[in-house]
């Protein structure tokens, strides 16, 4: 074995673009690992943390590139090395030769541009997004590790200019039709819908879609909006946006609990809405007294969409197929094989709102959980890397994503983790989610399949039986191809369901089940 | 509310992409206009010049 | 902040408006060759036994191998010594005194060597008045060569071609260059490492003068010779009308605009209009560059000479994308070459009015380098230049393309926001780069 690495000066190149060029070079023959990335002290730590610590890197500037290859032989090192530009500029693919390096020249290029999209590395974000909203463009900040003071005072310019800014760490948005960041292909229609959090806007507007009806615009706020400090000042702009626009009929709000004071002004504000607004405000249950009088509100991703479809069309509640009637079966199905010892569920996600919408469904149904996500009421997990008890990991949070491809990109991470909870013989269930659309990975379901069946083997050597239950969140016209997805997840035993709220309410029944299965 | 937020919300995004190639790329694919910015960090990323640059320019 | 300091929007104001003024001023100038003279007529504080270099002040030990060789090869010329040795002990124990040529209105090409008795160009800044100066350029001595073959040029030049040009020049009474660079700008001329219409255009506008002013047979056929065939002759001119542009909008206050790059093979050094005459230097870069045969980048000295006027004055390597004779020089495509123009307009104050690049759609050239864009985008001017020997005593080996270093425009930053009162930056804490986005 042999590694070697490469560092390039003052050559800049965005991480998501290097993660693709490490993951080619890795794909050659004879090469064990394959790093690109820029020269940062936390990447430099990376590289010794995934064995290449002999790299002499103390002269390395954020600035310059680091390409480190761990190979079998000389041979295929050098193939590689050798041809540095190569890796580079295949992978920069019709980028195009004029590089527009100011936001100036760009505008002079696209004077009637109405938008930033910004993802720049956190530290620098607020002041590209200061000088985006200084040339008078909206703002959809998908970077995070942005100073709450600095979204904050973001926030307010914006709003002063009467301009918008979604995020920071903003994943998803659809304008007009035109999905930004992580986002799905979905049916235009009445429902406006502003959230918090990319993965909650991702499977509000699919379910909208499988429920017959569409969307006009869905904003992305950042996770931070309905906070004090920030005082929900995204979401008051939307939700003035929405309300005067024309496709618009029925608004809904997700988040995560606001602040006192940002859900004081929120529900001033909506109360003066001339439209109907659903609210979803994921987390313990504490719906304000007026709720329901002026304005509808839903404990799950489902209920907001069902309930703001069926307001915008005036049809009674639409539903998912619905398979409750198949549960028993399914039930009775999951539980033949299982050892005494098999009690615990473990939830390994890619989407955070996920992992935190399935904690209170169980905590509706009388099971605490750790997670490194807590939501009130559980306790937060020592240790992030090792599972204990019920866990409910987040894979998308810093600890895990820092330097890394977050896992609705690459799924290595969560690969690893699955094969490291089978081999726990207490451990029963294993409930995930797969994310479809645009910027995702390609083929989500495939990536785990091995790992699933490898999990599943495990349990069966080990004298039990490991359910896998799965959402998928995506439509018909995202490019991954969801019944294909479906498909290959069934065929490895997976239970899929449409929804990661169903998914979520599938398995406290089963782990209800089995307790009384525990006391008879 | 600015006419480039009407505009936006009304005739859909022409943007500005600094950072992520991909999102451009994302953009591009359904048909809205899209011009990527070639960023890096300002100042090589040296703190001390980035805020004597924040009060000059 | 500290005492002194100024809101930053009203700094900012300042700044924008004496940056105007700076670009104003440059393109508002009006170059015209009035006399072709020896230096020491002209040259302002030439001591005796005084030679100009180029590039920011350097001393004896730390001149490149070039530049070393330029100066031996101006003492011979100049007879001061007898043998190279005796030249290297009277430049080494001070002698012969020696000072950076753009501390005298002066700029000169690779070591940039001027001593008294070389004939210098002449240009006048009709609009200002002020003059500048520059020598001849030529393809060995100002490389290090100081072989007797390479001092025959200079004495040529001084004995029979520049006096001959002289008397043309003064029948016509002085010749306007703005003309010419702008019309070379559009005949595929850069005016740095590609001058070979404007020196045609030079040589046409020279040639009939010369023989109303009687010039001699002889003497008439060996300088129309020598104009008519020295491609490089005009950067001489280009250089001159460089610099003499480019001074008056030196010294205004609050002006972050770059008056002059120049390099002596081991500094590369910039002064800053609002910075007075301070010097802010880095390590003189490589050159990237195609090399004559035989010679190889291991044979190569750093990056050398006051040529990058030129791209101070707005052209050279700034209006590359017009230069499309060069492109084998810059290694490229002509998308190369209209990358390189492109991004040069995203460090300048503004675009010139008068030179204008017809394959841009005849934008103009960009003009006015501002210290701020360049630490900001952490664009560097692009420079094409030539290549000279690390070593003194050889003749041109190469030519190609550097790039200033970024180094002197976050000094001469710094430096800016001490002289101007700006707070002393708070040292923040760096989050992490973001990893997610969910």
């Amino acid at each position: 074995m042999i590694t070697r690495c490469i560092i390039r000066k003052n050559e800049y190149y965005d991480s998501v673009f290097l993660m693709r060029v490490a993951k080619r070079i890795s794909g050659q023959k004879g090469i064990l690992e394959a790093a690109a990335l820029m020269g940062t002290e936390k990447n430099k730590e990376l590289l010794s943390d995934i064995g290449m610590a002999g790299v002499e890197t103390s002269s390395v500037r954020p600035n310059d590139l680091i390409i480190a290859i761990m190979a079998e032989d000389e041979e295929a090192l050098s193939a590689v090395l050798g041809n540095i530009d190569h890796w580079l500029n295949e992978s920069l693919g019709q980028a195009g030769t004029i590089p527009y390096r100011t936001l100036e020249e760009a505008l002079t290029h696209l004077p009637h541009s109405n938008l930033a999209v910004i993802s720049v590395p956190g530290q620098y974000a607020s002041r590209e997004a200061r000088k985006a909203l200084e040339h008078g463009l909206n703002v959809f900040l998908f970077s995070d590790n942005v100073p709450v003071e600095s979204e904050f005072s973001l926030k307010e310019f914006a709003c002063e200019k009467g301009l918008i800014v979604m995020g920071p760490d903003c994943g998803t948005a659809i304008i007009n039709g035109i999905g930004i960041g992580f986002a799905n292909v979905v049916r235009r229609g009445p429902i406006g819908v502003i959230g918090s959090s990319g993965t909650g806007l991702q499977e509000f507007t699919t379910l909208v879609h499988r429920f017959g009806s569409g969307i006009s615009h869905a904003i992305g706020t950042g996770s931070r909006d309905l906070s004090d400090q920030v005082g929900g000042i995204t979401f008051l702009s939307s939700l003035e946006v929405l309300d005067s626009d024309r496709e618009t009929r029925v608004i809904a709000l997700l988040s995560k609990p606001p602040g006192p004071l940002a859900l004081q002004n929120l529900i001033h504000r909506i109360m003066q809405c001339r439209k109907p607004v659903v609210t979803c405000f994921l987390g313990p249950k504490q719906d304000p007294d007026d709720a329901n009088l002026r304005y509808r509100t839903a404990r799950t991703l489902d209920d907001a969409a069902s309930l703001a479809v069926q307001i915008a069309t005036n049809n009674p509640s639409p539903h998912l197929e619905d398979r409750s009637f198949k549960f028993q079966e399914l039930i009775n199905r999951e539980r033949i094989n299982k050892s005494p010892e098999q009690k615990y569920i473990r939830g390994i996600f890619a989407g955070g709102t996920f992992c935190y919408q399935a904690q209170q469904i169980f905590q509706d149904a009388g099971i605490l959980v750790h997670s490194n996500l807590p939501l009130e009421g559980n306790s937060k997990l020592q240790n992030p890397l090792l599972s204990v008890e019920h866990t409910l990991i987040d894979m998308g949070s810093d600890e895990f994503t820092s330097g890394r491809p977050h896992p609705m990109i690459d799924s290595g991470l969560r690969y690893e983790r699955i094969l490291a909870e089978a081999k726990d013989p207490q451990v029963s269930i294993l409930l995930l989610d797969f994310i479809l659309g645009f910027n995702a990975s390609p083929d989500p379901a495939g990536e785990l399949l091995p790992a699933i069946a490898e999990a599943r083997g495990q349990a069966r050597k080990q004298g039990g039986s490991l359910s896998v239950i799965a959402s998928v969140c995506g439509t018909e016209n995202d490019s991954q191809n969801i019944q294909q997805q479906v498909k290959m997840l069934e065929e490895t035993g997976v239970i899929v369901f449409s929804s990661s709220a169903q998914a979520a309410q599938f398995c406290a029944l089963l782990m209800a089940s089995s307790k009384e299965k525990c006391r008879v | 509310m600015s006419d480039k937020l009407k505009d936006l919300l009304q005739n859909g995004p022409v943007a500005i992409n600094i950072g992520i190639f991909d999102f451009a790329e994302t953009l591009k694919s359904q048909g809205a206009e899209v011009v990527h910015l070639n960023w890096n960090p300002p100042a090589g990323g040296d703190p001390e010049l980035i805020e004597l640059l924040d009060q000059l320019l | 902040m500290a005492t002194g300091a100024q809101p930053s929007s009203d700094i900012k104001q300042k700044i924008e408006s004496a940056n105007a003024e700076a670009v104003k001023r440059i393109n508002a100038a009006e170059p015209v060759l009035v006399d072709i003279a020896p230096a020491r007529e002209v040259i302002p504080g030439l001591g005796n036994r005084m030679i100009l270099h180029s590039g920011p002040p350097v001393d004896w030990q730390n001149m490149c191998g070039a530049q070393r060789g330029g100066m031996i090869g101006a003492v011979l010329f100049e007879n001061w010594a007898g043998s190279v040795d005796e030249a290297s002990r009277l430049l080494e124990n001070g002698t012969i005194q020696f000072e950076p040529t753009h501390h005298h209105q002066s700029v000169g090409p690779m070591a940039g060597t001027i001593s008294p008795s070389m004939p210098v160009w002449v240009v006048e800044n009709r609009t200002f008045g002020n003059r500048a100066f520059c020598r001849q350029v030529e393809g060995r001595q100002q490389f290090g060569d100081y072989s007797d073959s390479a001092l025959e040029g200079l004495r040529q030049w001084r004995d029979i071609w520049a006096p001959s040009l002289r008397k043309g020049l003064l029948q016509m009474g002085g010749l306007e260059l703005k003309p010419i660079i702008a019309k070379a700008l559009t005949m595929g001329d850069e005016l740095h490492n590609r001058p070979v219409a404007a020196s045609s255009l030079f040589a046409n506008a020279l040639a009939c003068p010369m023989i109303e002013a009687g010039v001699g047979r002889d003497d008439l056929l060996s300088t129309l010779n020598y104009i008519t065939k020295h491609e490089l002759l005009f950067l001489g001119l280009s250089m001159a009308s460089g610099k003499a542009s480019v001074d008056p909008a030196a010294g205004i206050e609050y002006s972050t605009v770059v008056v002059a790059m120049a390099r002596n093979g081991t500094e590369f050094g910039i002064r800053v209009s609002g910075l007075g005459e301070e010097w802010f230097t880095a390590s003189s870069p490589r050159v990237n560059g195609l090399y004559f045969p035989g010679y190889t980048e291991k044979d190569a000295g750093a990056d050398m000479g006051d040529s990058a006027i030129t791209e101070t004055a707005g052209w050279g390597g700034l209006v590359l994308a017009g230069a499309t004779g060069i492109l084998g020089l810059v290694g490229g495509t002509p998308e190369e070459a209209l990358a390189y123009s492109k991004e040069m307009r995203q460090i300048t104050v503004t675009t010139s009015s008068n030179y204008r690049m017809p394959v841009f759609g005849f934008k103009g050239a960009p003009l006015g380098i501002d210290i701020r864009k360049v630490v900001q985008t952490g664009i560097t001017p692009i420079i094409d230049t030539a290549i000279a020997h690390r070593n003194p005593g050889y003749s041109i080996i190469g030519a190609g393309l550097v790039r200033a270093p970024l180094e002197c425009f976050k000094k001469a930053l710094l430096r800016f926001g001490r002289k101007y009162g700006i707070a002393e930056p708070i040292k923040g804490s760096i989050s992490p780069p973001f990893g997610k986005g969910r």
